[in-house]
């Protein structure tokens, strides 16, 4: 008994304590971000590695996300009568929720797991130990630009995601069901509003590009430096980015829609 | 005169284990000083102490007159510009070539036009017999080899001091003679002052100037390598010749072997 409150005594003193060192990287993070501004190229290069190499993955998921998207809705829809509303259906449900979602949780598995080996093989080569001793702050050197380029992707990607999965019920609501394409566009731009609809997206994909790549600098820049914690570090990330996008998608869609 | 690098009453432990218990060191500017002991006893923890990566319980360290862990983020960062240091593993940044490696501390530091970038690293590539190794990648390259563009790069930015991590671990005899002899070539052309934490004996001793022995978190001998040879103390007798027996145990300290082997209910 006493051993069970002992190990549970151990197990909230290391979780408060990585909260807690997690904040802090945040904060110290944070404040490597104006020097990262000034030197852009390492910014540029990271968008690269973080965004551009993540492109194909969305748009291959967007597009068949859209597609099924089509086919459901268009199945429930046709029993109403109501099919020519399907753009609607389809543009709403992409641009407020799986567009930013989805793509976060593609954006964790793809970019945030390659952030933290990366980060993580860093420190247990001793490279980032390394640039300390050289008076180079591997904050401002190599975590900062890497946030920064999280942060500029994340919502660039969510958006290419929801146009491409709205292409791609087009694709088969028109092309294959049927569906007058005149009455899908313009219903869908008479329903589809720029602020309610398309900046509350943004803003939850932009929340959701902060949370994965803070998480996942953090998890490799704290993993132990051995293969095996940084294995379970990239494990940590993906699970734990997860778990933030889909709480975090509660909070904000309740906040942003929820007219409680 | 007075040392560059003073060490009183340092006192550090990493979690119940005491690492160091009341250790002074003092090291002078020009001179290859070696800090050796058995594996585990700290030496590499006292070089991050130094160079300010880590934070000790109790004592000071003072480099070039500065106390290192009262200096602010920025302050110690520029008294970084002016400390070297070699990693055990050289510490490459594994996604650069070797020559933008060298660069590497220039081009953070400095805003010096690239044809002299390029002639600086030349030159200490040259330095180290790496310059036609430049276009290499640190991958491709042996662990002799890497060490030697890791003191490249360690040099980069003319210090006043350089700390050796183990710089004689795991290399071939031709490796490790030509690291011996680029170590005190380097200290003495460029007027540093070098500081070697190892365990290897016989390299070491032909190279420094003075010598620590610390054990059991203390500094159990100093001196010149000829009078830690002639010292009476049976540790260091131990220590210098590779006995495998004496004041350091060669068993880890526990069981007795024979109760081990009669109770062997453990086991069941």
């Amino acid at each position: 008994m006493i051993e069970l409150l002992r190990s549970l005594g151990r197990w909230g003193q290391n979780t408060f304590q990585r909260l807690g060192r997690g904040h802090l990287f945040l904060v110290q993070m944070l404040a490597g971000i104006p020097s990262s501004v000034f030197r852009f190229s390492l910014v540029i290069q990271q968008l690269f590695y973080v965004g551009v190499l993540s492109i194909l993955i969305i748009l291959i998921s967007g597009l068949f996300v859209g597609m099924v998207l089509g086919l459901q809705g268009y199945n429930t829809l046709v029993d109403f009568g109501a099919e020519e509303s399907l753009g609607v259906l389809v543009s709403l449900s992409l641009v407020r929720e799986l567009g930013p979602v989805v793509s976060a949780l593609l954006f964790a598995g793809r970019a945030g797991s390659a952030l933290t080996a990366e980060i993580g093989l860093m420190k247990s080569t001793e490279q980032l130990s390394g640039m300390e001793m050289m008076a180079v702050d591997p904050m401002r050197r190599i975590i900062a630009p890497r946030f920064l380029a999280g942060l500029i992707s994340m919502p660039l990607l969510a958006a290419i995601f929801s146009a491409v999965g709205i292409f791609g019920a087009f694709l088969v609501g028109h092309g294959l069901l049927g569906v007058d394409d005149g009455a899908f566009w313009s219903q869908m731009q008479a329903k589809t509003d720029w602020y309610e609809d398309i900046l509350n997206g943004v803003i939850k994909s932009i929340v959701f590009g902060f949370v994965v790549t803070w998480i996942a600098l953090f998890e490799g820049y704290d993993a132990s430096p051995t293969s095996e914690g940084v294995g379970r570090a990239t494990t940590r990330t993906v699970v734990h980015s997860a778990f933030a996008i889909l709480g975090l998608d509660f909070v904000l869609t309740a906040l942003m829609f929820g007219d409680v | 005169m007075a040392p560059l690098i003073k060490i009183r009453d340092l006192y550090f432990n990493r979690g119940d284990k005491v690492i160091f218990s009341g250790v002074d060191i003092d090291i002078y500017q020009g001179k290859v000083t070696a800090i050796m002991g058995p594996s585990g006893t700290g030496k590499t923890t006292l070089l991050k102490l130094i160079g300010g990566q880590l934070k000790p319980d109790r004592g000071t360290v003072e480099v070039d007159g500065q106390n290192v862990h009262k200096l602010s983020h920025s302050k110690l960062y520029e008294l970084r510009k002016r400390m070297g240091m070699l990693f055990q593993s050289g510490a490459l940044l594994t996604d650069l070539n070797v020559f933008e490696n060298v660069a590497f501390p220039l081009r953070e530091h400095s805003r010096l036009p690239e044809s002299m970038i390029r002639d600086l690293v030349l030159m200490k590539l040259q330095a180290v017999g790496l310059r036609n190794a430049r276009d290499m990648m640190p991958a491709e390259l042996s662990g002799g080899m890497a060490r030697r563009v890791a003191l490249a790069r360690a040099v980069t930015l003319d210090p006043m001091m350089i700390m050796y991590d183990e710089p004689f671990t795991g290399q071939d005899p031709i490796s490790m003679g030509t690291l011996v002899n680029l170590i005190r070539r380097i200290n003495d052309a460029m007027g540093l002052t070098s500081i070697i934490v190892s365990h290897d004996v016989a390299e070491t001793t032909k190279i420094a100037d003075e010598i620590y022995l610390l054990s059991g978190g203390k500094v159990i001998e100093k001196g010149d390598p000829d009078t830690l040879k002639t010292s009476g103390s049976e540790w260091v007798k131990q220590f210098l010749q590779g006995l495998p027996d004496g004041p350091v145990p060669f068993h880890y300290p526990g069981n007795d072997f024979k109760n081990d082997l009669l109770n062997s209910k453990e086991t069941q």
